[in-house]
C-alpha cells in the first residue's frame, strides 16, 4: 500500500535523504530508526507530503503520491507529528474531532472523538485545555486524533508517526505500541513509525530500517537489522545481545566498561 | 422557549453578548448633547414611516437621530466588528495570539493608501479611498507574512520585529505625503492619525457592515478548515484542508476588512488584538464561535468608546483611537509578558 522507489531530497547540494525505496504491506509495522539527523523525519515529510523529494517517486494506495486530491488521502492516512505546536485553548476532545476534518460532519463525530480517546487511554483528559496538558498527554490526544481520522474507512489504512513514544512513560510507551501493532493485525492498517528506543522497535515491528546520513543502511526484520555490526556503523556504538526471559527476542545493550566500580574505588595513595 | 440553563455556557455567553450589545447601542444612540429617551426610539421608526403620532420627536431630535447618531452608531459596529473579525482571523492565520491589524502595520498601510488617494487620487480621491487603503492593507500583510515566517509558523518576535519595520515604511510614506499635501487635505489626513468615528454617514456604516456580514459568512463555511489551521499549516494540509487557497482567501479578507475600517474611521488600534482572546476565555478555541464572538465583542467595545470620547469632555471631542490605545497598550504588554516568561 506504500511504496517509495529512490527517493532523495537535497537542500543546497546537501542530500537529507539520498536513494530510499522500500515497500509497506496492510498489516505491517515498520519502524524506522537510526542516529540524530539520519534523514528518519525528513523521510516522514516527504511520505505524508509535507515536503516535495527531488528525486523518485512515492505511491500510496497504488495511486502516485502527487495525484491524490489532499482530502481524499487524508480520509485514509493519517500523520502524527513529533510535537504540536498548537496553543490556543481547545479541549482535548475538540482537538481529536479536528480528526474528522476530512469527512462529511455528523452527529456521531463527538462520539468517535471520545472513542479514539477512550482507546489511547486518555478519556480522563477529554475536557482538559490543550495548553494545560503535558508534553506525553499532548502526544496522546494527537495519536486520537489520527484514530478518529481514519474512524470507519474503507479498507486499510495507513498511519505514519513521528517518534509518538518520545515523551511517554513506560506504561503509555508499551500500550501505544501494542495499540498500533493490534490496528495492524486485526484491521490491516499499515503503520510507519520512528522510534528511538531500538528494542522498542525490536520488540514489536515486523520490520526496521535503520537509516544513516539520509541512506538505507538495512531494511529487514529487526534481528537482521540490529546486528552488533550494523549498529556500530550506524550509531558508533558497540552493543552487546541479550536474550529477552520472556520473549527470546534479541535485546541491544550499551557494552560498558564498569564506570561505577571505577568511580567508587579511592583512588590509590602515594 | 428554551430557558437560559439549558444552553451551554459558549451559548449563553453569545447570547449575554449579543444582548449587551443592543444595550450599548440604545445608550449610544440616545445620550449625547441632544438626548433621546429609549421610549422614543422604540417608536421613531414607526413615526418617521407616517404610523403612529407615539413619542413623537422634535425635529432637532429626529434629524440628530437619523443624520448623525445612528449611521455613527452603525459605523462604531460595522468598524469595531471588523477589526474584532480580522484580529480573530490574523492571530489564526499566524497562530499567534499577539497578531493584530494595527501591531503588524496592515493599518498604517491602509493608512498609507487612503493617504495617496486623498492627496493624489484628485476627483476620484472618494472612490479611490477605500479601495487604496484594501490595496495598501493587502500589500503590508503579504510583505510581512513573507518577511516573518519560517517553516509555516511566524513567531511572535519576528512577526512583531516585520510589523514594526514595515509600520515605519508606511508611516514614512504618510509623512511623505502630509508634506505635499494642501492645507484642506491635511486636516482629513489627521482624522487617520487619531482614528475618529466623526466621518460617520449612511453609506460607509453599510459599506462596513455589508462587507462584515460577507465575512462571516465565508468563514462560517470555512469555519471546519480555520479551525484545522490552528493546529498547524502542515497538520491542516494533512488532514485534507487547501491550504494554500485557504490562506489567500483570509489574506485578502483581512485586507477589505482592515482597509474600509481604516478608510472611513482611521487608525483605531488594538481592538482586533484585546477582542479575540477574551472571546476564546469566553466560548473556548472553536472559531465557529470566536469568530462571532469576536464581532460582538470588537463592535461593542468600540461603540461604548466611541460614546465615551464624545461624550466625556462634550462639547468638544477625544479621537476614539486614543481612548482604544489607553485600554489596548497595558493590556498587550501583559499579554506579551504573559507569552514570553522570559522577558
Amino acid at each position: 500500500m506504500l511504496t517509495v522507489s529512490n527517493l532523495g531530497v537535497s537542500v543546497r547540494g546537501r542530500a537529507l535523504v539520498r536513494g530510499v525505496s522500500f515497500g509497506l504491506a496492510p498489516g505491517e509495522l515498520l519502524a524506522v530508526c537510526g542516529p540524530n539527523g539520519a534523514g528518519k523525519s525528513t523521510l516522514l515529510k516527504l511520505i505524508s507530503g509535507e515536503r516535495r523529494p527531488t528525486t523518485g517517486e512515492i505511491v500510496l494506495f497504488d495511486r502516485a503520491l502527487t495525484a491524490w486530491r489532499p482530502r481524499e488521502l487524508a480520509q485514509r492516512r493519517a500523520v502524527v507529528p513529533q510535537t504540536s505546536p498548537c496553543d490556543f485553548p481547545f479541549c482535548a476532545w475538540e482537538v481529536v474531532m479536528l480528526g474528522r476534518t476530512p469527512h462529511p460532519s455528523s452527529a456521531r463525530d463527538r462520539d468517535i472523538a471520545l472513542d479514539a480517546l477512550d482507546a489511547v487511554g486518555a478519556s480522563h483528559l477529554a475536557e482538559r485545555l490543550l495548553p494545560q496538558l503535558s508534553g506525553g498527554e499532548r502526544q496522546r490526544v494527537a495519536l486520537a486524533r489520527a484514530f478518529a481520522q481514519l474512524h470507519g474507512v474503507q479498507g486499510p489504512g495507513l498511519l505514519l508517526l513521528d517518534e509518538p513514544t518520545a515523551a511517554l512513560d513506560l506504561q503509555h510507551q508499551e500500550s501505544v505500541l501494542s495499540l498500533l501493532r493490534r490496528r495492524c493485525d486485526e484491521r490491516g492498517d499499515a503503520v510507519l513509525i520512528i522510534l528511538h528506543d531500538l528494542n522498542l522497535a525490536g520488540a514489536w515491528a515486523d520490520r526496521a530500517l535503520l537509516m544513516m546520513e539520509g541512506q538505507t543502511l538495512a531494511d529487514a526484520p529487526p534481528e537482521e537489522a540490529f546486528t552488533p555490526t550494523l549498529i556500530h556503523r550506524a550509531y558508533g556504538v558497540t552493543v552487546r545481545t541479550l536474550r529477552h526471559p520472556d520473549t527470546g527476542r534479541a535485546l541491544l545493550v550499551p557494552a560498558r566498561a564498569d564506570t561505577r566500580t571505577q568511580t567508587l574505588t579511592p583512588p590509590p595513595k602515594p | 422557549m428554551t430557558s437560559l440553563t439549558a444552553l451551554s455556557p459558549p451559548d449563553r455567553a453569545q447570547l449575554f453578548g449579543l444582548v449587551a450589545l443592543c444595550v450599548v447601542l440604545t445608550l449610544a444612540v440616545s445620550l449625547g448633547a441632544v438626548s433621546i429617551s429609549p421610549g422614543q426610539l422604540l417608536f421613531a421608526p414607526l413615526s418617521r414611516l407616517g404610523l403612529t403620532e407615539l413619542s413623537a420627536l422634535t425635529p432637532a431630535q429626529e434629524a440628530v437621530l437619523w443624520a448623525i447618531r445612528l449611521p455613527r452608531a452603525l459605523l462604531a459596529v460595522g468598524v469595531g466588528g471588523a477589526l474584532g473579525l480580522a484580529g480573530a482571523l490574523m492571530q489564526g492565520l499566524t497562530r499567534n495570539p499577539l497578531a493584530d491589524p494595527g501591531l503588524l502595520g496592515v493599518s498604517s498601510g491602509a493608512a498609507l493608501g487612503g493617504a495617496a488617494a486623498t492627496v493624489l487620487g484628485g476627483a476620484w480621491s472618494q472612490i479611490g479611498l477605500p479601495v487604496a487603503a484594501i490595496f495598501g492593507g493587502l500589500l503590508v500583510w503579504a510583505v510581512v507574512m513573507a518577511a516573518a515566517r519560517r517553516d509555516g509558523a511566524a513567531p511572535i518576535s519576528t512577526l512583531l520585529l516585520c510589523g514594526v519595520a514595515v509600520s515605519a515604511l508606511a508611516s514614512s510614506g504618510t509623512g511623505l505625503l502630509l508634506f505635499i499635501a494642501s492645507d484642506e487635505q491635511l486636516r482629513s489626513l489627521t482624522f487617520w492619525t487619531l482614528g475618529s468615528l466623526s466621518g460617520a454617514s449612511w453609506s460607509r456604516a453599510c459599506l462596513v457592515l455589508g462587507a462584515l456580514a460577507v465575512g462571516l459568512g465565508l468563514t462560517a463555511r470555512a469555519a471546519r478548515s480555520l479551525n484545522a489551521l490552528l493546529l498547524g499549516e502542515a497538520e491542516a494540509a494533512q488532514l485534507g484542508v487547501p491550504v494554500e487557497a485557504l490562506k489567500l482567501g483570509l489574506t485578502v479578507l483581512v485586507a477589505v476588512l482592515v482597509g474600509l475600517s481604516v478608510a472611513f474611521s482611521g487608525f483605531i488600534g488594538f481592538i482586533g488584538l484585546v477582542v479575540p482572546p477574551l472571546a476564546r476565555l469566553f466560548v473556548g478555541a472553536d472559531q465557529r464561535r470566536v469568530l462571532p464572538m469576536s464581532v460582538v465583542l470588537g463592535a461593542g467595545l468600540l461603540t461604548v468608546a466611541d460614546l465615551v470620547a464624545r461624550t466625556c469632555v462634550a462639547p468638544a471631542e477625544l479621537p476614539v483611537g486614543v481612548l482604544t490605545a489607553l485600554l489596548g497598550g497595558p493590556f498587550f504588554l501583559y499579554r506579551l509578558r504573559a507569552a514570553s516568561p522570559e522577558v
